[in-house]
């Protein structure tokens, strides 16, 4: 493959062993978090979802070396994130509007 | 290198070249990984067939009489899984991607053949697993999984089944992913990328769902089997789950799903076409342009499946607006080619009498999916056989008439034989008769508000059932011809030696031998022309370069 990509790198092995004590680290971080007594809920999903986020970045960015990548592995990578987006927000958009009322009464 | 001897005799191509079974089972040849998928499709289209064979037998008459209506739902689900997980979604990309992909843009394989070959080896676990699923008391269903059905009542080897669609699944990607790749990297010097025939654009698009879109399914229905054996709540109401959380997350998939069926038909239907009007596709932009528009669209209109489930009605509106805006670039390839065939000189060969097919029922089968996407007729025309009526013509009428217009016209350049056009005439228009006769009666079935996958059904209703069953006959008997006289071609068929016998333009037909040389081209070839340059007949599309004379000793030149 030509340029930019990743192939021609070398990767030291102490790359992946970090990847992996920071992924253990935050998992024990996820397990502490879900007994921080006396948080709102929503509190509670705010927290679990950022380290989701932060853990599947490492893996992306390392692991996947999408770090390492040219621009179109960056395309198509942030392309499957937007594609997300897409399902949660319509999914989302029906759970909201679901209750709403054209009139006052409805459906009787 | 490979000593190639192009002079009389027995050619080395990528059939003859090895001949072992090891040396197919382990080949990361392209066009053999292709005549795996081929062989292996081609008898779970003959399962899933005989099991739609069962249901029309069931419904010939009004009384239930033939099946219980448990072996009923197990045998409509049983069809459909295998027509659409084992059959339409790998068809044409597996076989005819596979095998031309790399020939159309000028490689010498796909970018990871190893992974090729792996994509075979999962589908066919994930085969086996449903098929096992089914033989083990079986599935009832349907393709749809629907929860909580599925996930809490439903009896028999659900799980092992939604195993085997994961497998499946993850095939599919390992194919888009690979496909991707080849497209962007692979291209021979000169294809540019609007100079690629419209094939492989369609095979992009394709490739994008596949990749965006498979994912979503296959952890969707593994969650399904989470909740069925764990007992966690995700979709069963009873445990604190949503259902129509999983018909989101299904159709999310399966709606881009029919795209990953049909666009693979479009681009055979656009090569074929212009192949025998000897004319350049009409608004090639366009058309593929087109192939993106539908892919990615395609992603937003989802919740037309769901206008009667319970979903919100604002986002019944929206899914309904998004539906018809997406009805526009399928009706632009269809006018392209219209326009194609306009004033060109057309061969009526086989192919062309398939893309004709296709062109026509795909029509009928896009027009009546706007009648489903209005909210209104929606209402009345869901869960009837005018939903089963619509998809049949869209998947049958079009992604099985372009697979067999694709499977005559590139038979000679796979095989080395030709097939024989008498019956491949007679075939075709059997295929398009039973066709309409099994399923047109359908729709006015439907519209009287027959509804779906029940197994009898009240008296008024037999003319018309009893047509279909009658058609479907003649359609079986239509696709029985080609399995016979296609394996009888293999050995009496007229031998074919040119490269081009249909005098179409394309790297594949140009500078590749027929069948193949194992590596597709001597050296890379050097493309010069736009694709379809049928008004330059004395101009190839590319160019094999002569290899650089070796000056022994001293400098070049
Ligand atoms: C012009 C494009 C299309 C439109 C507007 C359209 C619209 C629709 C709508 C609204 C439904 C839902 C009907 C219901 O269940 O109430 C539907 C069902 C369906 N369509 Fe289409 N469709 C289109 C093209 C296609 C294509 C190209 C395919 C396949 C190659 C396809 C396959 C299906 C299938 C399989 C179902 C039924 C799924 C099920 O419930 O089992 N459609 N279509
Ligand atoms: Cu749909």
């Amino acid at each position: 493959m030509a340029g930019h990509s990743g192939e021609s790198h070398v990767h030291p092995v102490s790359l992946y062993t970090r990847t992996l004590w920071w992924l253990m680290a935050l998992l024990v971080l996820t397990v502490v978090a879900g007994y921080i007594p006396n948080i709102p809920n929503w509190l509670g999903v705010v927290i679990a979802l950022t380290i989701a986020v932060w853990k599947a970045t490492i893996v992306i960015m390392n692991f996947m070396h999408v770090r390492f990548s040219g621009k179109l592995a960056w395309l198509f990578a942030g392309a499957g994130f937007f594609w997300l987006v897409i399902m949660l927000a319509f999914a989302f958009a029906d759970y909201v509007s679901r209750p709403w009322e054209p009139f006052h009464g409805w459906p009787e | 290198m490979a000593t190639t001897t192009y002079t009389g005799g027995q050619k080395q191509n990528y059939l003859n070249w090895k001949t072992t079974l090891a040396s197919w089972l382990f080949t990361l040849d392209h066009k053999r990984i292709a005549i795996l998928y081929l062989v292996s499709i081609s008898i779970f289209f003959l399962l899933g067939g005989l099991a739609a064979g069962v249901v029309r037998a069931e419904l010939a008459t009004p009384k239930g009489d033939l099946l219980t209506s448990d072996v009923y739902n197990k045998m409509f689900s049983a069809h459909g899984i295998i027509m659409i997980f084992l059959f339409l979604i790998p068809s044409i990309p597996a076989v005819f991607g596979n095998f031309l992909l790399p020939l159309m843009i000028g490689a010498r394989d796909v970018a990871f053949p190893r992974l090729n070959l792996l994509s075979w080896y999962v589908f066919m676990a994930g085969a086996a697993c449903i098929l096992i699923a089914i033989l083990r008391g079986g599935i009832d269903t349907g393709w749809t999984f629907y929860t909580p059905y599925s996930s809490s009542f439903a009896k028999g080897e659900v799980s092992l089944a939604i195993v085997g669609i994961f497998l499946t699944g993850f095939s599919s990607i390992f194919t888009g992913i690979n496909f991707l790749v080849t497209i962007h990297k692979m291209r021979a010097p000169g294809m540019t990328w609007f100079r690629l025939p419209l094939f492989v654009w369609a095979m992009y698009a394709t490739s994008l769902i596949q990749v965006l879109g498979t994912p979503v399914v296959a952890i969707t229905l593994l969650l399904v089997a989470v909740e069925r054996t764990f007992r966690i709540g995700i979709f069963d109401p009873s445990l604190g789950g949503d259902p129509i959380l999983f018909q989101h997350l299904f159709w999310f998939y399966s709606h881009p799903a029919v795209y990953i069926m049909i666009l693979p038909a479009m681009g055979v239907i656009s090569e074929v076409i212009s192949a025998f009007s000897k004319r350049r596709v009409f608004g090639y932009h366009f058309v593929a342009f087109s192939s993106l528009a539908i892919a990615i669209i395609g992603f937003l209109v989802w919740g037309h499946h769901m206008y009667t489930s319970g979903q919100s009605m604002y986002a019944g509106i929206v899914f309904s607006f998004l539906t018809w805006i997406v009805a526009i670039p399928s009706a632009i390839k269809t006018f392209n080619w219209m326009a194609t065939i306009w004033k060109g000189r057309v061969h009526w060969d086989t192919p062309m009498l398939y893309a004709l097919g296709f062109m026509g029922l795909f029509v009928i089968g896009g027009l009546t999916g706007l009648h489903l996407a209005a909210l209104a007729t929606n209402v009345h025309l869901t869960d009837t056989y005018f939903v089963v009526a619509h998809f049949h013509y869209v998947m049958v009428g079009g992604a099985i008439m372009g697979y067999l217009a694709a499977l005559h016209f590139w038979w000679p350049k796979m095989t080395g034989r030709m097939y024989p056009e008498g019956w491949g005439k007679l075939a075709a228009l059997l295929v398009f008769v039973g066709f309409n006769l099994t399923f047109f009666p359908q729709f006015l079935l439907g519209y009287m508000g027959m509804p779906r996958r029940y197994h009898s059904y009240p008296e008024e209703w037999a003319v018309l059932n009893l047509l279909s069953t009658a058609g479907s006959t003649v359609l079986g008997l239509g696709y029985l011809l080609p399995v016979i006289y296609l394996t009888w071609s293999l050995k009496y068929g007229t031998v074919v030696t040119e490269r081009n016998p249909w005098g179409a333009r394309g790297l594949e037909w140009e500078l590749v031998d027929t069948p193949p040389d194992p590596h597709n081209f001597e050296r890379t070839p050097i493309v010069t022309r736009p694709a379809y340059d049928y008004n330059h007949p004395e101009e190839p599309t590319g160019f094999v370069p002569k290899p650089r004379p070796v000056v022994v000793g001293g400098k070049d030149g």
